[in-house]
């Protein structure tokens, strides 16, 4: 199957949802689960393609989400200007701890360790400083106005989530087949090898962690206008971080539609446990740690690698 | 404010707390320094044995210290296991794959222990937990002493075991060149789980010497293993001797930086340095340059 129509397709079907049901449940389910693909789909481009485990993609969310509701709240801003401005600020903290951790050699776990302190970092800065609303929080103001980034209903934050999901895929895919995808393939399998070959490691790093930090934060805005409200425990918690590594690597890390699936499983599980459990805290989460660890160990490339080992062994079934 | 009435009492108490710091940093250092792999359960691990502690005290009455016997070879067996049977299995031998397993131990453990006790904070009242000691003009917490002493001790102990013992030369030969220990008939994938499990049970010696003095909730440990990565950073991945000067060395910073900044400023220093070290010399200040 062609790889742009099969994107048109996954977005007009579940763009129909909205007509076939109006539960609000539904829907919150499903931007939830937009949300975290699309954050998910962040983490993918520098951690599936370009193998960089981040453990901290909260200071993206965070940024985006802060930026965007200080600037209304505090400066008067448009949401929609407010929405890009979240955007570039969350890919200019992309850019200046990827430049300060790529500068200085790191790899691999010593990376996921300076994502995640720099992710908290901000997180007890959020926490104290008055412009966050330190523990209190930051409250956007009801406006609900198509031009304030606000709705009477949850059909148009679905579709506008979706629309950022499916811009995401767009560009991954054109990422995907750029020579700029291929370095940064090259450096997820071997670094020094890409390198010796005249790939500016460094560059190419560089670039995927800003862009992938653009995409992470743009989930983060679009949190914000859609909940109104945010503290330094939800736009800079762990939670994101986990969520975001956890989406594409359930659906395959390094694969195009793997964040969206990932979304949806991991989404439905965590739904389907606080229902069993009447909404006890912690247990979903300790379901996400197990499917973790259960993908990880049983279904190393996720969703993606699963499907992909079950179709050629339908194929080469039919001729012995 | 300088004056050594205010600064030694600050320095003694900053190196009591050090103590701790530096155990739960020896644990990490030391998986580190053989399977190379930071180990992001460690926290859950140290939140779980708080746990044990505290209602080793509450339900059998078992004094921490007391409970430390026991429950030091049970997280041994703990540790032991979980690399065995899960991490190690799971990982397929692949270092992307061993951090995200042990970051969803991290997430199991410690959202089993959210789900089973719920967020409150729980501490157990010793009756001997506010006596002191009388050092020149500082008053010292007879907890702090204790655990201070015990650190020093288990500090030795292992020291003396990787020197000495047929296991601790194991270990040692398959941090340094795994492939060349297989070779020589050493089983790496014991002494991957051996390693662990000295890892798990130092977090069950620090939370047993914790307990009296500090509280327990499903997030207590986390707060300590930042501490800890930061020293870990700091002495060397790795290195014993490099773990427990840097604990002591970040115990006696956060505790004069409280002294003059205030506490809720002090996270944020150790945070700090914690970047800056990573930046600048990821490899630590008595580490070999990597």
């Amino acid at each position: 199957m062609k790889v742009y129509p099969s994107i048109a397709l996954v977005v007009a079907v579940l763009a129909i949802v909205p007509f076939v049901t109006a539960s609000n449940a539904v829907l919150n389910f499903l931007v939830m689960a937009l949300l975290i693909a699309l954050a998910g789909q962040g983490w993918n481009l520098l951690g599936g393609y370009g193998g960089q485990y981040s453990f901290g993609h909260a200071a993206f969310f965070g940024t985006g989400a802060y930026v965007t509701a200080i600037l209304q709240v505090r400066y008067g801003i448009n949401a929609w200007l407010g929405l890009f401005i979240g955007v570039a600020a969350g890919a200019l903290v992309g850019a200046v701890i990827g430049a300060l951790s790529f500068r200085s050699g790191l790899k691999g776990s010593y990376f996921s360790l300076v994502t995640l302190a720099f992710a908290e970092v901000l997180r007890i800065v959020a926490s104290v400083t008055p412009i966050t609303g330190a523990g209190v929080g930051t409250l956007i103001k009801l406006d609900l106005r198509p031009e304030a980034f606000q709705f009477q209903s949850r059909a148009p934050f679905y579709w506008i989530a979706l629309g950022f999901v499916g811009l995401s895929l767009v560009l991954m895919r054109a990422i995907e087949q750029s020579r700029f995808g291929a370095y940064l393939v090259a450096i997820r399998e071997n670094e020094d090898a890409a390198e010796a070959l005249g790939v500016d490691a460094f560059k190419v790093k560089l670039a995927a962690m800003t862009v992938s930090a653009a995409i992470t934060a743009t989930a983060g805005c679009f949190y914000a206008q859609y909940f109104l409200f945010l503290d330094a425990a939800i736009a800079y918690g762990p939670w994101i971080s986990v969520d975001a590594l956890l989406a594409p690597i359930v659906g395959g890390a390094g694969t195009l539609f793997g964040p969206l699936a990932g979304a949806l499983v991991i989404k439905t599980l965590g739904e389907a446990t606080k229902l069993m459990t009447g909404g006890a805290p912690g247990l979903d989460l300790v379901i996400y740690g197990l499917v973790l660890i259960a993908v990880v160990g049983l279904a190393p490339r996720g969703i993606a690698g699963l499907a992909a080992r079950l179709i050629p062994r339908r194929r080469t079934g039919a001729q012995p | 404010m300088l004056s050594p009435v205010i600064l030694v009492p600050a320095v003694l108490n900053g190196l009591m707390t050090g103590a701790v710091y530096a155990l739960v940093a020896l644990g990490l250092t030391l998986v580190y320094g053989v399977l190379h792999i930071i180990n992001f359960a460690h926290g859950a691990l140290l939140t779980a044995a708080m746990f044990a502690a505290f209602f080793a005290y509450t339900l059998l009455r078992l004094d921490p210290y007391l409970a430390a016997v026991i429950l030091t070879p049970l997280f041994y067996v703990l540790g032991f296991g979980l690399q065995r049977f899960i991490i190690g299995p799971a990982a397929h031998g692949e270092d992307r794959n061993f951090l995200l397993v042990t970051l969803g131990l991290a997430i199991v453990i410690e959202n089993a222990l959210l789900y089973a006790f719920r967020a409150d904070t729980r501490t157990i009242n010793l009756p001997y937990a506010f006596n002191v000691i009388e050092v020149g003009n500082a008053f010292l917490a007879v907890p702090k002493v204790i655990a201070f002493g015990a650190v020093i001790a288990v500090a030795l102990a292992l020291w003396a075991m990787m020197q000495w013992t047929d296991t601790g030369k194991a270990i040692r030969a398959v941090a340094k060149e795994k492939l060349g220990a297989e070779l020589s008939g050493i089983d790496v994938g014991h002494i991957y789980a051996v390693t662990f499990g000295l890892g798990t049970a130092c977090v069950a010696i620090a939370a047993c010497l914790l307990i009296p003095t500090y509280y327990v909730n499903p997030t207590a440990g986390d707060a300590f293993v930042l501490i800890a990565f930061t020293i870990v950073v700091l002495g060397g991945m790795g290195s014993i001797a490099g773990a427990l000067i840097g604990g002591l060395f970040v115990g006696v910073v956060e505790s004069l930086s409280s002294v003059f900044l205030g506490a809720s400023l002090g996270q944020i220093g150790i945070f700090v340095m914690f970047i800056v070290m990573l930046l600048v010399r990821p490899s630590g200040l008595f580490g070999a340059r990597a």
